[in-house]
């Protein structure tokens, strides 16, 4: 199916989300639509999906102009969406799910399970989408919570499937798993609309590239005529730097020592086994580890939001094992948490508000009790131009901004108190170019003003390109600490577990690689 | 979605500091700015009128003579009009006359000097009502704006009010001493029914509603219990009556003994104002509305939840205590079983009447007031039963509490009238 948008236009009161954009998606390609948070593609896929109505423009499929008054007359079209955050009910199962608003049914409307099943085995033969139809959904990881999406669209038979940052929310193998998916749906013919802000990404899968920018197209191009760094200025509009610059390390003294640590999760599971590692002033010290292999854990251990079950956590030479998260807060640690919204910002607070979240009470934010509105207002705009949050005002609520603004927010609070240690997990996920190469400069800086640094990440290239050393984490124990010059094959080896000789993965203890 | 279209604009950069001051929005112009963004105005004037509608409905539809006068329609349709007119009419100018007073009669005693007492006796009774209302929905409000769901202000009002009865009849000091003794027992009294769901949510992680609601019980239970035996009971008495205070003890009354308005009304603005420089300018209150707002973002900005939970539920107790304190030392005088009646649910209606905000919750309650005590004039001078004044205040209250179905039924287009969100979900 071809379909091709011209002139899309569509505003929200005074802002222009989209301005005359042009789109042609081919049968049978992979179309990248690459831009910015806030350049305008979710507005336009909404558009497309019939969940908004465009001002003005035309969308046509095979040349005929047609109208979606709603997502089910795209549906009926033969369009499909996966949204980033998936829209599945979590304690049905994949069947019930997938064939939820289509159900097949019998006789006085008796729900036909077991051809729900059969559909969805047929679809999952074809593409080789391995599902399991019984399984609840609340139970899958989220990588096959991804596939329920699909299949869900599938058997809608959808022709043109739109994927809305995809890969935000998976593992690297996760992400491979989808793009072989994708490659097979557009070999049956189908054509796949794939939005995202990863370069990478999209030099990997897509076979035509848009880039959008402020609302409007910047070009079309293939994947074979551009580089990473071409669209990265086409994106942004300038040049950008997708190397981290930084001086060697000099690392002073040693600020972080862990010992021996030990946690158990709720059910009694070791998450974190016998780690022991150190981090000097003047150094960035890189987590590296697939997803849920204990290195969440640590960060919240660090920051006393869990309690140890055995080891030791000194800062300084201070034991601050039982501290309370408030007691290392003034002892210097700054935290940035790994998921932002639910741990880093309250959103229906303002972002002054927002930016104090840990200094409210103290002075000059407050004396004797009393808030000193004042003073948080202007400390907070000092901070808006300072960190480049790009809001309207300081009592805006932080539920409005962009991902990248709400991290700046974030870093701009942690960083804002005297910094010893920094310990910042996955700082950089969901962000966009302009906002990585801000967030990654200021932990370098915050590294060159002293301070020891805990970067946790998921991502290989955030790590090879912060990391001073890089200690790879696997089912809670540290593999090996290595340093960033070994390669991505190597750490990637580590990450699933595999050592370097090829033997048996064995916790193993390791101090600090001076 | 990661990009909406609609997040912010990359604006220039931020505002320089010399223009700061002049962005700085002032109280007033920001209260002025959520009144007509949250259309609050708009919303509850239409709120009360179609409470006001449907009200003249069902005296049209439950009363005899007006009912009677329908069937005259095509006969003599003068007849129908006029009565319906006359009977809402006067119903209506009783409701108002009952709790606000006669504007001529009132006119006349300021004039003449002379029945300056019965003047003002409606409004009077309409604050008496009123400040124990307001406290009550201030402690509720303050739950609601902090993310606890304090729906034990009937138990703390009853804890407060024993409290402050026993010190009112149990001790006899000077009226100076004694009437602070009494707000204080009023407020520890509901404070320490407060810190028990506080305290189990804390630790245990107890919902604060259920226990709240079976705490409740057990006040109603327990001041029952002690009605019937010492020191509580009244002397010489075989039923459930509490001893009577002290006059040490009332509250003074404000306009010379006729009116009885007292203190008490003096002590519900204090607490209004206490409460909202505490969710807006106390550091306390910003910890609360943070705890309330994001549990996990607290803990990890260092504020202690477990501390918060617990002193939310003290000073939301403590308030409601207040309120019994006021009403029996302020017009009661003693204790008897089911004290306090409706007003501990009524509370919870008056703080979304108010939509958690103090200056709205002393509005509601002097509107909540004034339909009750007019309502009871009605019923006593046209025979229209008080449950039509329930009726009207439910419909006032559901209209405000939706919003949105207020802009659907007047169309108001363009107005901004869901973002009054009144309370977050019930999940702890």
């Amino acid at each position: 199916m071809k379909l091709e948008l011209s002139g899309i236009t569509k505003t929200f009161g005074s802002l222009v989300a989209d301005d005359h954009v042009d789109l042609t998606v081919e049968p049978g390609e992979i179309h990248a639509l690459l831009g910015e948070n806030g350049a305008g593609k979710t507005t336009l896929m909404n558009v497309l999906f019939g969940l908004m109505h465009p001002d003005s423009g035309d969308i046509a499929l095979d040349g005929e102009v047609v109208h979606f008054p709603d997502p089910g007359a795209a549906v009926r079209h033969g369009i499909g969406m996966v949204h980033q955050h998936f829209m599945l009910v979590p304690v049905f199962t994949v069947a019930e799910n997938v064939v939820l608003g289509f159900e097949p049914t019998r006789h006085f409307g008796l729900l036909d399970r077991r051809r729900a099943r059969a559909d969805i085995h047929r679809i999952s033969q074809e593409f080789g989408l391995e599902v399991d139809p019984d399984a609840l959904v609340e139970d899958l990881p989220v990588g096959v919570q991804q596939r329920v999406e699909i299949l869900k669209a599938l058997s809608r038979d959808a022709q043109l499937l739109i994927l809305d940052e995809p890969t935000s929310v998976l593992t690297p193998n996760e992400t491979e798993a989808l793009f072989g998916i994708m490659r097979s749906l557009v070999a049956s013919g189908r054509s796949i609309l794939f939005i995202t802000h990863k370069l990478k990404e999209v030099l990997a899968v897509a076979d035509r590239i848009t880039v959008m920018r402020a609302g409007a197209v910047i070009g079309t191009t293939t994947s074979h005529a551009t580089t990473e760094s071409e669209l990265a200025s086409m994106m942004v509009g300038r040049s950008v730097e997708l190397v981290v610059q930084k001086e060697p390390a000099r690392p002073g003294e040693v600020v972080l020592a862990v010992e021996d640590l030990t946690v158990e999760d709720g059910r009694g599971l070791t998450v974190v086994n016998h780690v022991s590692f150190e981090v000097r002033s003047g150094e960035i010290l890189a987590l590296a580890g697939v997803q849920g292999n204990g290195q969440t854990e640590i960060e919240e251990v660090l920051c006393g939001l869990i309690e140890v079950t055995a080891g030791r956590i000194t800062l300084l030479g201070r034991d601050i094992t039982r501290a309370t998260p408030k007691a290392r807060l003034r002892a210097g640690i700054a935290h940035v948490p790994e998921d932002r919204i639910r741990d880093g910002l309250v959103t229906s607070m303002t972002i002054a508000d927002n930016l104090i979240l840990d200094v409210f009470d103290v002075a000059p934010h407050a004396r004797f009790g009393a808030r000193n509105l004042r003073e948080v207002a202007r400390s907070a705009k000092e901070k808006l131009s300072d960190f480049d949050i790009r809001a309207s005002s300081v009592d805006v609520l932080v539920s409005t901004l962009s991902g990248g603004n709400q991290q700046k927010v974030i870093v701009a609070r942690e960083l804002s108190r005297p910094t010893t240690l920094l310990v910042a997990a996955q700082p950089t996920r969901g962000l966009d170019v302009g906002s990585i190469e801000y967030v990654h400069r200021r932990i370098v800086e915050e590294r060159d003003r002293g301070a020891a640094v805990v970067i946790i990440s998921s991502e290989l290239d955030e790590v090879l390109a912060l990391g001073d050393r890089i200690a790879v984490i696997y089912r809670g124990a540290i593999m090996d600490v290595v340093d960033p010059s070994v390669g991505r094959e190597a750490i990637g080896l580590l990450m699933a577990g595999v050592t370097g000789d090829g033997a048996a993965p064995a916790p193993t203890s390791v101090g600090t690689g001076q | 979605m990661s990009d909406t279209g609609i997040t912010v604009p990359a604006t220039a950069p931020p505002a320089s500091a010399s223009s700061a001051k002049a962005n700085a929005p002032g109280r007033w112009s920001r209260f002025f700015h959520w009144m007509v963004e949250a259309n609050v105005v708009m919303v509850t004037a239409l709120a009360i009128f179609s409470g006001l509608f449907v009200g003249a409905i069902l005296i049209i539809a439950t009363q005899a003579n007006v009912l009677h006068a329908w069937s005259l329609l095509f006969s003599h349709p003068g007849t129908t009009v006029s009565v319906t007119f006359f009977t809402v009419g006067d119903a209506y100018r009783d409701l108002f006359t009952g709790s606000l007073g006669d504007p001529f009669v009132i006119g006349h005693a300021i004039s003449t000097g002379h029945g300056l007492g019965q003047a003002f006796t409606p409004i009077s009774e309409t604050l008496l009502y009123a400040s124990p209302l307001c406290v009550a929905g201030l402690a509720v409000g303050l739950g609601f704006r902090t993310g606890m769901f304090n729906i034990g202000g009937q138990g703390q009002l009853i804890a407060g009010a024993m409290a402050a009865s026993y010190v009112g009849f149990e001790i006899d000091p000077p009226a100076i001493i004694h009437v602070p003794l009494c707000i204080l027992a009023g407020f520890a009294g509901g404070a320490v029914a407060g810190f028990i769901p506080g305290f189990l949510k804390a630790r245990t992680g107890a919902h604060e509603v259920i226990v709240t609601i079976m705490l409740n019980y057990v006040f109603l239970d327990l001041l029952v219990l002690a009605l019937t035996t010492q020191p509580f009971q009244q002397p010489h008495q075989a039923n459930a009556v509490g001893r009577t205070i002290f006059g040490s003890a009332e509250l003074p009354r404000i306009f010379g003994q006729n009116l009885r308005v007292n203190v008490g009304v003096f002590i519900a603005i204090a607490c209004a104002l206490g409460v909202s420089w505490l969710l807006r300018r106390g550091t306390l209150g910003f910890g609360f509305r943070v705890v309330g707002a994001n549990q996990d973002a607290a803990k990890v900005a260092g504020i202690n939840v477990r501390q918060a939970t617990i002193l939310v539920l003290v000073i939301s107790g403590g308030l409601a205590g207040l309120a019994g304190m006021i009403s029996l030392c302020g017009s009661d005088y003693f204790l008897s079983a089911g004290y306090g009646g409706t007003v501990g649910f009524d509370c919870i209606t008056v703080a979304l009447l108010g939509r958690n905000r103090p200056i709205g919750i002393v509005l509601g309650s002097l509107l909540f007031a004034a339909l009750n005590v007019g309502g009871r004039y009605m019923q006593a001078s046209t025979g229209i039963p008080l449950d039509l004044a329930s009726v009207i205040q439910a419909i006032i209250v559901f209209f405000v509490a939706t919003p949105g179905l207020v802009n659907e039924v007047y169309r108001l287009r363009g107005m901004n009238v869901g973002q009054g969100l009144l309370t977050r979900g019930w999940a702890a």
